[in-house]
């Protein structure tokens, strides 16, 4: 498949077996801030039916929780945070909860913690929030990041320790704002993490999302951009690393709804392990007003063992042909025994083989982030994950 | 000096049937600084040769034995045969995704020496064989092998050879696929080696036209997995003329 766009704005490929066309508009899904209006997931709907459901059944009962996540990290001049309620939140324009999990975790997280940037303020370097779990029952959160027009901001959240955790992340960006958001999740091999992460992107505004999953039983987080005008830039990274019985699904979805705006969206993802299983879904809804766009989704998935499985779909819906590009890639490629003995009869040892690989693949992804502060914890975690590699 | 001996060697291959005897019973000698031709008829066993002295997982030494100045080669893993001084340019050199050209070659140089090379020598090193090789400097940063033509694999096999200085080379049909002026300029790599270095080169080929361009100091000729027959470089130029047949109608 090719990695380029052509002028007509349509990239030439093939839909292989895996490649679903989703039965109904990608836009006619329930949005809602209501638990009632969505029915408890049974594995079967498109958007659950890569995902073990049933050992997720506590995140869609509709109960509250007195476990949250602790959170620390100090925060720069130019950040507040706040504890605000639902309504609070919605009159932000945040953005509807489209599952059951993130409609109970919106009603059910006992406040909204409320980030926010003013507008025209700028703060050097990253904000990093630890949050961090505090044991096996069912937690929700619900946080809320705004930041105002022609602000700059990189907001770092990183997950660790053990958590069963829900939540629905809310950016609202202001026109012309430069903003980076970043979850780590370095979670304990028994956390399970279910997340909306929702942006809406203001005029002229550049918006960066970063999804890095290494630790965790279960992880699913859907990244969903909209634009609240013309002109918006959205570049949604992510880096996943499965092992064995790790299940990583990250679904975005970009919804093209203004002129002149353009999305990029660049995951890769390794596994290596029994049962290690990674899911991306990427959808892209170009609505008629979308003229002009530019719009290119990539995956690439590397298996370095037997018993892995990456499932990878892309889907593009265009309803208008006036656009600048929209394309999209996808595949799946082995580290096999020919690789390694290539590289082996060059005198490199076998780990280092694989970690070359490995590093090389992920390169291009870390080579986007540009996140300084989280670069260390980065290498540092994902040279673990090698060394923990099954020959 | 150095010595690779390869003595009664027995190779099978492992196929979906089970494994299938390829080799059966090679004896080559060979020394630094000397350059022996391999030629044979397709399946006779060549490259199966190349392979097996690499330590390629596919192929299993039923018996017999490969010692490098009495070392046993076969109970090395396929790196540890490369750090004792053994290289294969391969006939299909193998794309391998997400690593570079400079980060392969100067990881596998660190393997080999046991120490990162001198950042300074190493750059002017790479500089000039890319160069002499007529290598777009560019390639440097392309991944190994990945979208290379086939001149250009055969060239960045060379490209190793030269910056890794192998004591034994076995060059399984870097001729193939080369028009006239690749086969030249890859010709003249593996012949500044020689020169530069003590390599000893194992030149496994099909046809004589690279011999008009590397002169072997002996010849051996495989068919059906034994050495048929050996010679001077006289005996290449028969085979020049006559082709393999009368050692197919001998076996038949």
């Amino acid at each position: 498949m090719t990695d380029t766009t052509n002028p007509l704005g349509l990239d030439e490929h093939s839909h292989g077996a895996d490649v679903q066309v989703p039965d109904s508009k990608r836009d006619a899904r329930t949005r809602s801030f209501d638990v009632s209006d969505f029915a408890v997931p049974n594995g079967r709907e498109e958007e659950w039916r890569f995902s073990p459901v049933r050992k997720l059944s506590d995140f869609f009962t509709d109960a509250a929780s007195e476990t949250k996540l602790t959170t620390s990290g100090d925060l720069p001049e130019g950040i507040s945070v706040e504890e605000i309620s639902l309504e609070a939140a919605q009159e932000l324009g945040i953005l509807e909860p489209e599952d059951r999990a993130a409609a109970v975790a919106a009603n059910r997280a006992a406040t909204v913690t409320h980030y926010s940037v003013p507008a025209g303020t700028e703060i050097d370097g990253a904000v990093i929030i630890h949050a961090d779990g505090t044991g096996n029952d069912v937690s929700h959160g619900h946080v809320v990041v705004s930041v105002g027009a022609n602000a700059k901001a990189t907001i770092v959240i990183e997950h660790e320790g053990l958590a069963r955790h829900s939540e629905l992340v809310s950016l609202v960006i202001g026109d012309g704002a430069n903003v980076t958001f970043v979850s780590l999740q370095l979670w304990d091999d028994e956390t399970q993490h279910l997340g909306q992460h929702d942006a809406i992107v203001g005029k002229d505004a550049k918006f960066k999302h970063i999804v890095i999953s290494l630790g965790g039983d279960i992880v699913r987080l859907n990244t969903n951009v909209r634009y609240s005008a013309a002109g918006g830039e959205a570049e949604l990274l992510g880096l996943y690393f499965a092992d064995a019985g790790q299940h990583f699904e990250h679904r975005t979805y970009v919804d093209h709804n203004t002129p002149k705006a353009t999305s990029n969206v660049h995951y890769k993802g390794a596994l290596q392990g029994k049962d290690a299983r990674s899911v991306w879904i990427g959808d892209v809804l170009i609505r008629p007003e979308a003229l002009d766009i530019d719009t290119y989704e990539l995956n690439r998935n590397l298996i370095l063992s037997d018993g892995a499985r990456a499932d990878s779909v892309p889907n593009l819906e265009i309803e208008t042909g006036d656009i600048a590009g929209a394309g999209h890639a996808s595949s799946t490629g082995r580290f096999d025994e020919e690789h390694l003995f290539y590289l082996m009869s060059r005198g490199i040892p076998e780990d280092v083989a694989r970690q070359l690989v490995v590093r090389g693949f992920f390169n291009e992804v870390i080579q986007k982030i540009q996140v300084p502060e989280i670069e260390e914890v980065l290498n540092e975690r994902i040279e673990e994950e090698l060394s923990r590699s099954v020959l | 000096m150095s010595t690779l001996k390869i003595t009664d060697l027995h190779v099978s291959v492992n196929t979906e049937t089970g494994p299938k005897p390829i080799l059966n019973g090679i004896n080559l000698e060979i020394n630094s600084n000397e350059t022996h031709a391999i030629m044979g008829p397709n399946g006779s066993g060549k490259s199966t040769l190349a392979y097996s002295l690499a330590g390629h997982p596919k192929y299993q030494v039923t018996s017999g034995s490969v010692t490098l100045d009495g070392e046993d080669v076969l109970e090395m893993s396929v790196d540890e045969r490369a750090k004792a001084g053994l290289f294969l340019a391969m006939q299909y050199p193998v794309e391998v995704p997400g690593v570079t050209v400079t980060n392969f070659l100067r990881s596998a140089k660190t393997a080999i020496d046991g120490e990162a090379p001198k950042l300074r020598n190493w750059t002017k090193d790479l500089k000039s064989a890319m160069e002499n090789l007529r290598v777009d400097p560019e390639f440097a940063s392309r991944n190994v092998n990945e979208g290379f033509s086939g001149g250009e694999k055969k060239r960045h096999e060379i490209l190793q050879m030269e910056m890794l200085k192998p004591k034994f080379s076995v060059l399984d049909e870097t001729d193939s696929g080369l028009d006239v002026d690749a086969l030249r300029i890859v010709s003249e790599g593996i012949n500044r080696v020689r020169e530069s270095t003590d390599v000893g080169v194992l030149l496994i080929t099909h046809y004589t036209r690279i011999l008009s361009y590397i002169k072997p100091d002996h010849v051996h000729v495989i068919i059906k997995g034994k050495v048929a027959e050996e010679g001077g470089p006289e005996l290449a130029e028969r085979l020049e003329n006559e082709g393999y047949d009368r050692f197919l109608q001998a076996s038949a």
